[in-house]
């Protein structure tokens, strides 16, 4: 048990728009760091700049709240410089997948031991609507006003595509899912990328709608968990099959389909291959993937930085500045 | 020692090594210089490389060259011309020619002077000595056969053999200055110290090269000896300007007490720097190589919040990137320290050659309100103070510093007395205390200094927010208050205004002199040898010579007004005259500009300053 409650991390009275995902986040944030129990002051909570990067102000913890696009790089510091912190980094699909995206899949490839939230609303909220790295192809907004011409990153692929070893996905209105995965990626040591998706009321009203309510999900959404079946639907009735090099829905009892034929999930996988095609569904003809699709043990960066250190520390034979000096081809002046 | 040859004292020499850049001449500037400062004499080195990664062999766009200063005194600087001149190939000859002086020894290899070799470097007939009208002494010999006989029973490939022609220049050059060759020999193993076999190859052609000299005395009628005169006491090594800087920050961070945390993107002419703190693990210095320069600037304010002496070393290019990551630094009051090794602008420019082109960006080169104190090295020694006093005022004024090098003094070297630490001051960031305990808000001041206090992530009781948005002075909290703005801004300001910094001091005739020179940084050595030169010739002048740039000393507009006449010379169009005329009304210097990339020549500084004194 914990020695905290969620009230220990919380602070101030946020000021996002009534409704916005955030303060959903927030609320499972602060849930699930009770229920980690690292102490407040040992975590840091490190952001960069919108609407989501405001959450650290939030927090009752050690926060900094830095400039767009740089929250990897920082916390990346941070990580480094003190091991021991905990450190939540949080974006926006603006702030991490935009300005960002260079520290994103860096941060990921170096696999520092952060926990990166990626708020996925769709929308540049901060700046009053234009399209952002995430908006579909075709997306009307105020700097698209005929739609754009471009396609969006998926998070999931740029992840997996940055060797990524941890990745996971929740609804902001769904606590519980939220809650679990951040545990999970807490528990999980490397970069571990959770991507929240949230509603942007203002500005892209709408744009989870299919997962964003607990009837939604059971429709349109598939929990995964290691080691269990790959099953949804109201009922449970659905569930995956691979077919060929993808992936199939299959409705139990037909065609002779039971359980048995049904895939069983393995976060663990060293290969991503499936793990990338769960991660990639979307409706209407597939679920939404949630849960922690990709969870495999690796080293982690700051890790290994301390490790070279003390290994180095034990094979040389100069400890500090003065030693250091002698290490130099010297001669003396009498 | 060449037999009844005459032995010629010398106070003072230059040697300029040349040659394509595959030539290993910069190994060979450094082989002689450190042995040159391994007898004691005192040193200056300017190596002076081409920026393409490899020019075509032979052109004149590839021409490598390493230039080294040799005195019984204190050298300032490496030299406008040099006493030999070394030419591996024609092009060499070609573009190195003109910094021979008139009573130059110049030595060639004859071998690189064939009729392809003079095309490539434009030569009309196959006389290259005549048609460029040399009267000098030459020392023309086939070094490349030579070498290659040296080394025929080797085994080796032709190509690993002609590899070590350099060392045969070596040799010769050693020979010429009555050089011991056994510490040329310690220098040679231990750099090839995992290929024994390279490194014999390599000595056993030094030693051709100096027999060479010695059996044949080489056409000239004596060598020379350069004894060492007057030198404090004590263990000195050879030592360029990049590893003085890391050195500096590894200091400091042992004085403070403090992991050392450097961010960075390499960069020519900063990347020495990244190698030299790299190697240090033992010492426990944390280096990221991140992905760009941005990160380099962002991961160091990080690692500055969670406690650590941070660190990011760049060139001009990498400010631009950085500049927006240390106004974070700015306004979170964080301690940071921007290495900005300067080199030819604007954009890529001259990436290896050296310019005082930053200053201005260094001062104003951010959005807002945005004070950032500013020290510049002046020579390559000296860089190791000042990466020790820009870590020191980071840390113990809650400030990012620019710290501004160049080019010539980063690649350059001198010979440095090994410091003690214990001689340096110490190093007191401003912690918080028990009392604040439980009400601490980060942006509450030290009174007297402006300073704010440093909470580390990891102590319990001060927890806080820091950030790019505005904060109230008080609370910490985010502020939009527009007196509250006003009010910060002005205690940025004034925290900067009040770092206490040496005052300025004058060199020369300080108490009479017609002609005040005032320089900042890297051109030290040459102001000062002009300084000298024109009193030596009956003038009077004196050196105002600037390292702590933002704040200036206290001193400044007095010690500036004190004198009828003052120049202002740096190398680009007028940045630190221009600052001046800023904090000083109705200063109005002379000014001395160049733009060339290359270190100032002080004969052309000297006539200059001549014209002034005369006017």
């Amino acid at each position: 048990m914990s020695e905290f409650t969620a009230k220990d991390y919380k602070k101030g009275q946020p000021r996002w728009c009534p409704g916005c995902g955030d303060h959903f986040f927030l609320a499972s944030l602060h849930k699930a760091m009770a229920e980690i129990g690292v102490a407040p002051w040992e975590t840091a909570v490190i952001s960069g700049i919108g609407c989501s990067s405001r959450l650290p102000y939030y927090m009752n913890t050690y926060a900094m709240q830095t400039i767009h696009g740089r929250a990897a790089s920082i916390s990346t510091g941070a990580k480094v410089a003190n091991p021991n912190l905990t450190v939540w980094q949080i974006s926006g699909d603006g702030d991490g997948l935009a300005i960002g995206g260079n520290h994103f899949i860096h941060a990921i490839r170096r696999n520092v031991d952060l926990n990166m939230i990626l708020l996925n609303n769709r929308i540049y909220g901060l700046t009053k609507g234009q399209y952002s790295p995430t908006s579909p192809r075709g997306f009307v907004s105020k700097s698209s006003p005929y739609g754009t011409v471009e396609d969006p990153f998926h998070p999931a692929e740029l992840c997996f595509g940055a060797r990524g070893h941890f990745f996971a996905r929740a609804v902001a209105t769904d606590a519980t899912g939220t809650v679990d995965i951040l545990k999970a990626a807490h528990a999980h040591k490397g970069a571990s990328v959770c991507e929240i998706l949230q509603n942007c009321v203002i500005f892209n009203n709408g744009t989870h709608d299919t997962v964003y309510n607990k009837e939604g999900r059971a429709k349109n959404a598939i929990y995964l968990e290691h080691g269990k079946p790959m099953l949804f639907g109201e009922n449970h009735e659905y569930g995956l099959m691979q077919e060929g090099f993808g992936l199939k829905v299959v409705k139990l009892g037909e065609n002779g389909i039971t359980e048995k034929d049904i895939l069983i999930h393995d976060s663990h996988c060293e290969d991503n291959t499936l793990q990338l095609k769960l991660a990639l569904m979307e409706g209407p003809d597939f679920p939404i993937a949630l849960g922690v699709i990709r969870d495999v043990a690796a080293p982690t960066y700051e890790t290994a930085v301390a490790g070279q250190i003390e290994e180095i520390k034990n094979k040389k034979k100069y400890h500090n500045f003065e030693e250091l000096l002698l290490t130099n081809d010297t001669w003396e002046v009498k | 020692m060449a037999n009844n040859m005459e032995v010629k004292e010398l106070e003072r020499v230059v040697v300029r090594f040349s040659g394509d850049s595959g030539d290993g001449m910069q190994l060979a500037g450094s082989i002689f210089s450190t042995v040159s400062a391994t007898v004691g004499n005192d040193i200056s080195t300017f190596p002076d490389y081409p920026a393409d990664i490899r020019a075509p062999q032979g052109s004149l766009t590839g021409v490598s060259g390493f230039q080294v200063s040799i005195g019984a005194d204190k050298v300032y600087t490496p030299g406008d011309q040099c006493d030999v001149l070394v030419a591996m190939n024609a092009a060499a000859l070609k573009t190195q020619y003109k910094f021979a002086k008139p009573t130059a020894c110049i030595i060639i290899d004859t071998n690189a002077f064939e009729a392809g070799d003079l095309s490539k470097a434009d030569f009309k007939t196959d006389n290259p000595i005549e048609e460029m009208g040399i009267k000098q002494d030459v020392i023309a010999a086939p070094i490349s056969q030579m070498v290659k006989d040296c080394l025929a029973d080797t085994g080796m490939d032709n190509k690993s053999m002609l590899k070590c022609r350099n060392m045969f220049a070596v040799g010769l050059v050693c020979w010429l200055f009555n050089r011991d060759l056994s510490i040329a020999e310690d220098f040679i193993r231990e750099k090839f110290a995992k290929k024994p076999e390279i490194a014999e190859a390599n000595i056993k052609v030094i030693h051709a090269g100096y027999d060479y000299g010695h059996n044949t005395h080489a056409n000239v009628a004596h060598t020379y000896r350069i004894e060492s005169k007057t030198k404090v006491p004590g263990k000195y090594m050879d030592i360029t300007g990049n590893k003085a800087t890391a050195y500096g920050f590894i200091a400091a961070a042992e004085k403070a007490g403090l992991k050392l945390f450097l961010g960075s993107y390499p960069i020519t002419p900063a990347t020495d720097v990244l190698h030299e703190l790299s190697k240090h693990k033992s010492l426990g210095v944390t280096t990221v190589q991140c992905e760009d320069e941005i990160s380099g600037c962002a991961s160091a304010i990080g690692a500055s919040f969670a406690g650590a002496l941070a660190v990011t070393s760049t060139s001009g290019p990498g400010v631009c990137l950085k500049s927006e990551a240390m106004n974070l630094a700015v306004i979170t009051e964080l301690p940071l320290v921007v290495l900005d090794v300067q080199r030819g602008g604007p954009s890529t420019g001259l990436p290896t050659k050296s310019e005082q082109t930053d200053l201005l960006q260094a001062l104003f080169g951010r959005n807002g309100e945005s004070p950032m104190p500013v020290i510049a090295a002046i020579s390559p020694t000296h860089c190791f103070d000042a990466a020790y006093a820009a870590s020191k005022m980071a840390l113990e004024h809650m400030t990012p510093v620019l710290l501004l090098t160049d080019a010539f003094v980063a690649n350059g070297s001198g010979s440095w007395k090994l410091p003690k630490l214990e001689n340096y001051p110490a190093i007191n960031p401003p912690y918080v205390t028990p009392e604040m305990k439980d009400n601490y808000t980060p942006y509450r001041r030290n009174p007297e200094t402006g300073v704010r206090y440093w909470a580390i992530p990891g102590t319990k009781g001060y927890m806080h927010i820091l950030g790019g948005l505005e904060k109230d002075s008080n609370t910490g909290a985010i502020s939009t208050n527009p007196e509250n703005h006003d009010l910060m801004c002005r205690l940025r300001a004034e925290k900067v205004a009040r770092i206490p910094v040496p005052d300025i001091t004058v060199e020369g005739r300080a108490d009479d002199a017609d002609l005040l020179i005032v320089g900042f940084g890297g051109t030290y050595g040459h102001l000062y040898s002009a300084m000298d030169e024109l009193n030596k010739a009956g003038k009077k002048a004196a050196l105002a010579h600037f390292s702590y740039i933002n704040p200036l000393p206290r001193n400044t507009a007095d010690v500036l007004r004190k004198y009828k006449k003052v120049v202002v010379a740096e190398q680009n169009l007028g940045q630190f005259a221009s600052y001046l005329r800023m904090k000083i009304d109705g200063f109005v210097p002379y000014q001395y500009n160049e733009v060339k990339g290359q270190p100032f020549v002080v004969s052309e500084l000297v006539a200059a300053f001549t014209g002034i004194i005369n006017k």
